[in-house]
């Protein structure tokens, strides 16, 4: 018993000081471009349904053996950076919490820096993420590192 | 303003508190473990009684929960043998043996510390594959592994790129072992799966890869040189079977994706998830059934010149190139195929084929669509009649199927000595065994 209200009472001391530490936090980078961060997840929208849904499916989990869940994993939550790297220049073969997805993910370099910032943003705030935005100029520096070969 | 914020803050986690108090009581009382949660009785999933099957048809699970099952066969013993995708305990063939005839495997013995796919049972050897090889192992009388740790390696270095990378395998009866080999690309563009890069004319891939090749089912350590391509223009063919009946070999080919993302001019999405056909193929020596040049319209009946290659829809190609014995709606990827040569079930089933599709990704937006196994109706060798949903509702229901996110995706088939059919799901590692009784 004393073990179990132990535990209880830790739980709900770790709950506390998380959401209080969450509530000083700054607020979260303004995201670039136009009107802001909820205008920028409803443009990402619509570039996800045209450039990303057929294989991570409408609800961002991917599909077993072969494309990566969008949901909370550290590709999407972690390094902006190489987020946008994964979509400038694709990608093959992945692990994500111990499954294997072989899948091809084409390199979009033809999409803009504002659809990029968008679709992430879009991303990281969906399919039960929560995550700062990305912005276009976030985009364009790491476009300017990776230049897109010739077809 | 601030004031409100952190009473707002203190009153949401001193709820948070208490529950996580309360369920550590409830922990307490089921047991002092804390896990209440956890305590609450298992939710009953009975994956025998889910199966939708014909009437007279039933179905026993064999096994459980037990990890990547992909293609199974039975010897004539009756021992069932499943090949795993991911190790299980270390081993990737595990061996299913029913001693008292409820059709539950009750003795279970793991061996090959090999994960792959395919597996087959030929002339006393049981031949299993990885991605890139084929092994095999020496049957006794009783269908009992007889050097589990020295099995024979037939084919070596098959290319496998991480993308249709399964190795499948079929037996004739004179001694010859084919292999697919899928493409390691969807249409063969310079870029794989990339909108605007052009289809490589001739396609460099099908000198190793899209086709079947064959080996000799005897010979060890061969590689590409000596073996031969026996048929070519097949993007995956995870399905093939050596059908006794015709005395010629079957395979089941996954069409290309993405036409719709590719070209949406061209094809807008419920006809992307149509498009194009999954085809029945009867191969022979030197067949050509013409990708990536072309893809099979099921609904024009025609073959169609690739978008990569110059098509619009509507130009047709592929003269060269053999039609489908029968063709399937799209992306329902057919991953089992079986011949029904026994005679338990009903009469109309003889000679058939029974193809277990492991259910569509590429039809999003559109709902997904497969997850069943189907009778085709056969007549003189050929398809004969529509194809039949036979054994449904692997998905959990119809829902689930349109969202994908499904209980179990049928993969591997074989049929048992005693004529039952077995159907593996490759998702939770469920083995049925379906049997007819008037």
């Amino acid at each position: 018993m004393q073990k179990n209200l132990f535990i209880a009472l830790t739980g709900g001391l770790f709950v506390l000081a998380t959401v209080l530490m969450s509530q000083t936090k700054k607020p979260a980078a303004k995201p670039g471009g136009s009107g802001g961060l909820q205008a920028s997840i409803t443009r990402g929208k619509q570039v996800y349904l045209e450039q990303c849904l057929a294989c991570h499916q409408v609800d961002g989990l991917g599909v077993q053996g072969m494309n990566p869940p969008l949901a909370k994993t550290k590709f999407v939550l972690g390094d902006k950076k190489a987020l946008v790297k994964i979509v400038l220049t694709g990608m093959q073969g992945v692990e994500v919490d111990g499954e294997d997805y072989h899948g091809v993910m084409a390199p979009h370099p033809d999409l803009t820096d504002q659809q990029i910032a968008d679709v992430l943003t879009y991303v990281r705030n969906s399919f039960g993420n929560k995550a700062t935005a990305v912005t276009p100029g976030e985009v364009k520096v790491v476009r300017a590192a990776n230049p897109a070969p010739a077809q | 303003m601030q004031q409100f914020i952190k009473k707002e803050i203190f009153r949401r986690a001193a709820g948070i508190t208490a529950v996580l108090f309360l369920s550590g009581l409830a922990g307490f009382a089921n047991g002092g473990d804390g896990g209440g949660a956890k305590r609450q009785p298992a939710k009953t999933t009975d994956a025998a009684s889910q199966l939708k099957l014909p009437s007279g048809f039933s179905a026993v699970t064999v096994v459980e929960n037990f990890g990547r099952t992909r293609h199974i066969a039975v010897g004539p013993g009756g021992a069932v043998f499943v090949k795993l995708s991911k190790l299980k305990d270390g081993k990737g063939i595990y061996r299913l043996e029913d001693t008292d005839g409820d059709g539950k495997a009750d003795k279970i013995t793991g061996f090959g510390n090999f994960p792959g796919t395919g597996v087959a049972i030929s002339d006393g050897y049981l031949y299993a594959t990885t991605d890139e090889d084929v092994y095999r192992f020496k049957l006794n009388a009783k269908d009992e592994v007889v050097n589990p740790d020295q099995p024979e390696k037939i084919v070596t270095g098959l290319l496998s790129r991480h993308e249709h990378e399964a190795k499948t395998i079929a037996l004739d009866d004179k001694g010859n072992l084919f292999v697919n080999i899928g493409a390691y690309s969807n249409a063969c563009q310079l870029k794989d799966r990339t909108k605007g890069s052009p289809g490589m004319k001739p396609c460099p891939i099908l000198d190793s890869a899209g086709g079947i090749w064959e080996f000799k089912a005897g010979k060890a350590n061969q590689t590409y040189g000596d073996g031969q391509r026996y048929a070519t223009g097949l993007r995956n063919c995870v399905a093939l079977f050596w059908n006794k009946s015709t005395n010629s070999l079957f395979a089941m080919q996954h069409g290309r994706d993405q036409l719709h993302d590719l070209f949406p001019d061209m094809w807008d999405t419920k006809q992307s998830a149509e498009l194009p056909a999954e085809c029945m193929y009867e191969l022979h020596q030197g067949s050509n059934c013409g990708w990536p040049y072309i893809f099979y319209d099921q609904l024009q009946h025609k073959k169609i010149l690739a978008p990569e290659y110059g098509g619009d829809g509507m130009k047709t190609g592929g003269d060269d190139a053999q039609d489908p014995a029968a063709a399937y709606p799209g992306h329902m990827a057919p991953n089992g195929l079986v011949f029904y040569s026994g005679s338990q079930f009903p009469e109309k089933y003889k000679n058939g084929a029974f193809i277990a599709f492991h259910g569509s990704w590429n039809r999003a937006p559109e709902p997904q669509k497969g997850y069943f196994v189907v009778f085709q109706p056969f007549k003189n060798g050929k398809p004969s009649g529509d194809w039949e949903v036979f054994a449904d509702n692997f998905s959990g229901g119809p829902e689930k199927a349109a969202s994908g996110r499904v209980d179990y995706r049928p993969c591997g088939l074989a049929q048992g000595p005693d004529g039952s059919l077995y159907v593996t799901d490759d998702t939770k590692g469920t083995v049925w065994k379906i049997s007819y009784k008037k």
